[in-house]
């Protein structure tokens, strides 16, 4: 305990030095968020395994460091280059060590219906958009990252898209860890797609260096009516890293939103994942993938919350483990009373490589509505042997049939998204990892 | 071609092939009939290199190698292979990636240069129409959602690609309608020439009338109580696997 109080004031600490780097922003109206949330972090705790929602994932490991505020470095593009997609083809923001770099990102003057910037900017010109959602749905009162992501709101990618607007052009979001050892980077993002509005997001968090360093990120997305959201998040970081995210997502009439989550790397990986229906006939698909291994711990806890009748969600996580990783999936589907026609479906996939991977998975259907058609299922197992026999009888070698069953798992979570140059990209890297 | 000596099988400690005596040269069909449960689908999968079988004594020679030292990638690439009675269903992997690697695996190991994807297409459409296989099943993932027919059609299929010295076919002909049956049929016998081989489970005379056999085997109990021409099949067809026993029994009788 005492030893979590240092750390909380080692944090608090450098607070200060935050709030001095702020300049005039500190006085802003979401400066007083920042100090709440900064004396919630004081009074939260940091959870232990014998938190419900911690059970399986022992942070111990991270909260050994005390991690660092981030020095801004400069990269060449030549560096940054091989993680991004055509930024003739992709409005490209690139974050480096949490700060926005201007000149390797790649934004068009005007792109009509659509803001896009560093959220920094959006604060400082006292965005009403940012004012009104900014860290409305991100729980910092009940969750401590949340709490010490939401003191330390700063930099990160504010995505405003207007009614009516369909943003051709997807957005990449480019988060790069680099020179530094120890750092801590709390990268903040809002996306606010307004009514009949459609736009397509893809996040990339990546290391360019093994030191370990920590990203706590926070994501707001407010989906208004008929609005399509596409959201790929990448995360491929280094194996010593720590990466904690929390993703909102709050869905309003008949609108559509889908997240594709694919985790590789860091040493421990968590991700929340809220979604709530707000009103009636919304679309929500929840998609993810993860592979692990070594002594990775990769934890994602969904929500999704039926609070409105007429309702699609659709979930599909699968993991590959290999030698000691471990994995945890906790998935809640909550449908409230009101929420007759609901369809929701779930499902975890797993396959172990090693006889020493754990997969902890807990499938939840909360159900108080009676006119409903819910599903779920979680499987742990091993490859097929009659799918590698039939393989091998074809002239696949052992370890050629290995991976491409594998494969084959895996890759059919990333298949149905939509940005082409996305779901090749991500293919191939799997094929990369898998077929080496 | 194959030469099987006194080969006995077991499974989970229960012993299914009991002593079989098999020899099969090039340019042959050999059909093995029997009943439900008698080991033929074992034989088919051990041939096959299935490693679940323990193998309790005995040879499998094929073109004078070992085949039970070899694992079954290897088996595949010496040229033998099997179309399975129950053929899986592999999501997510093409029948044409599938067939890529396959050939490309087998090329490797006999020291040729892998197909660029143009040659390997031409030589994909070139062996379509032996039994009369559709583009459109070829880019779905191998034996998903096929219907029973198409997945036997999609193993002579691979079959037709893959060109192997030996065929081994496990009951190809059951669930097929007759006009997929004279399809399927007609294709193994485009496929057959001096060179190969083929050993052929039914439970049929109907498949025999299109693969003429030059020898019929029955197996019975994990032992094949019976050889014979063509017109031993018939026979069975005629009298049923009880009229063998009677026969067998007599023939002991009188000894
Ligand atoms: N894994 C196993 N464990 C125990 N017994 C097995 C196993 N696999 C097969 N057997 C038994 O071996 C025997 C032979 O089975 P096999 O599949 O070879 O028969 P078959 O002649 O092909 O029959 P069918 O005509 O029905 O296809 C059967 O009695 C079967 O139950
Ligand atoms: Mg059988």
């Amino acid at each position: 305990m005492t030893l979590n109080n240092e750390l909380k004031n080692w944090y608090v600490t450098n607070f200060k030095m935050f709030e001095e780097g702020l300049n005039g922003e500190s006085k802003s109206k979401f400066h007083l968020v920042r100090k709440d949330a900064l004396s919630k972090f004081r009074e939260l705790e940091f959870p232990t395994t014998k938190d419900e929602e911690w059970k399986y994932t022992n942070i111990s490991p991270l909260l050994n460091y005390n991690f660092r505020q981030p020095v801004s470095i400069r990269l060449k593009p030549e560096q940054i280059e091989k993680y991004l997609f055509s930024t003739k083809d992709f409005i490209t923001l690139v974050f480096v060590n949490g700060f926005y770099d201007e000149s390797l990102s790649s934004v068009p003057k005007e792109i009509k219906g659509l803001t896009v910037k560093n959220l920094s900017a959006a604060l400082k010109e006292n965005s009403p958009i940012c004012e009104k959602y900014l860290s409305r749905f991100a729980p910092y009162q009940s969750s401590i990252f949340t709490a010490l992501s939401t003191a330390f709101v700063k930099e990160g990618t504010f995505v405003h898209v207007e009614k009516n607007a369909v943003i051709e052009k997807p957005i990449q979001l480019l988060y790069l860890t680099a020179t530094g050892e120890n750092i801590i980077t709390n990268p903040r993002n809002l996306f606010v797609i307004e009514n009949n509005a459609q736009v397509k997001i893809v996040e990339i968090h990546k290391s360019l260096e093994e030191n370990v360093n920590f990203t706590n990120l926070v994501t707001e997305v407010v989906v208004e009516g008929n609005a399509i959201v596409e959201h790929v998040k990448l995360q491929d970081e280094n194996l010593k890293s720590f990466h904690i995210s929390r993703l909102e997502v709050d869905l309003k009439k008949s609108s559509n939103y889908a997240s594709y989550n694919v985790s590789i790397g860091a040493s421990i990986a968590r991700s929340d994942i809220n979604a709530r229906f707000n009103d009636e006939g919304g679309e929500c698909t929840l998609n993810g993938l993860y592979l692990a291994h070594e002594n990775q711990l990769v934890d994602t806890h969904t929500l999704i919350d039926h609070a409105k009748p007429h309702c699609n969600s659709h979930e599909l996580y699968k993991g590959v483990m290999d030698d000691k990783s471990r994995a945890v999936f906790n998935g809640k589907v909550m449908v409230r009373k009101d929420a007759q026609k609901t369809n929701a479906f779930q499902e975890n996939k797993n396959i172990l490589l090693s006889d020493d991977a754990v997969v902890d998975t807990k499938p939840q259907l909360e159900i108080f509505a009676d006119d409903v058609k819910c599903s779920h299922g979680a499987t742990i197992g091993q490859l097929s042997k009659e799918g590698l026999f039939y393989l091998r009888s074809r002239g696949f070698s052992e370890e050629l049939a290995r991976t491409t069953l594998i494969y084959a798992f895996a890759s059919d979570v990333v298949h149905s998204i939509s940005i082409s140059e996305v779901r090749d990209k991500l293919e191939e890297m799997l094929a990369e990892k898998l077929l080496k | 071609m194959l030469e099987i000596k006194n080969l006995r099988v077991a499974i989970n400690g229960k012993e299914i092939l009991k002593g079989i005596n098999l020899k099969v040269n090039k340019g042959e069909v050999h059909a093995i009939m029997g009943p439900n449960g008698s080991g033929k689908s074992t034989l088919a999968q051990v041939l096959a290199g299935r490693e679940e079988y323990e193998i309790l004594e005995g040879e499998i020679l094929f073109e004078g190698k070992n085949l039970i030292e070899m694992a079954p990638e290897d088996r595949a690439r010496e040229g033998v292979f099997l179309a399975f009675q129950y053929p899986i269903e592999i999501p997510g992997v093409s029948n044409t990636n599938l067939l890529k690697n396959a050939l490309n695996e087998i090329r490797k190991y006999r020291g040729q240069e892998p197909l660029d994807a143009m040659e390997f297409l031409t030589l994909v459409k070139k062996k379509m129409p032996i039994v009369e296989m559709r583009q459109e099943l070829l880019s779905r993932s191998v034996n998903e959602a096929f219907s029973g027919g198409e997945k036997k059609k999609n193993e002579i299929f691979q079959m037709a690609v893959l060109e192997p010295k030996l065929g081994i076919l496990d009951e190809t002909d059951s669930g097929l309608d007759i006009d997929a049956l004279r399809i399927v049929a007609n294709g193994v016998n485009q496929i057959k020439n001096e060179n190969n081989a083929f050993v052929v489970v039914t439970h049929y005379q109907r498949l025999l009338n299109y693969i003429v056999p030059d020898f019929v085997h029955v197996l019975q109990n994990g032992k094949i109580i019976k050889s014979g021409n063509k017109e031993l099949a018939l026979e069975l067809e005629e009298k049923g696997y009880d009229w063998l026993k009677e026969h067998e029994a007599e023939f002991v009788a009188a000894k």
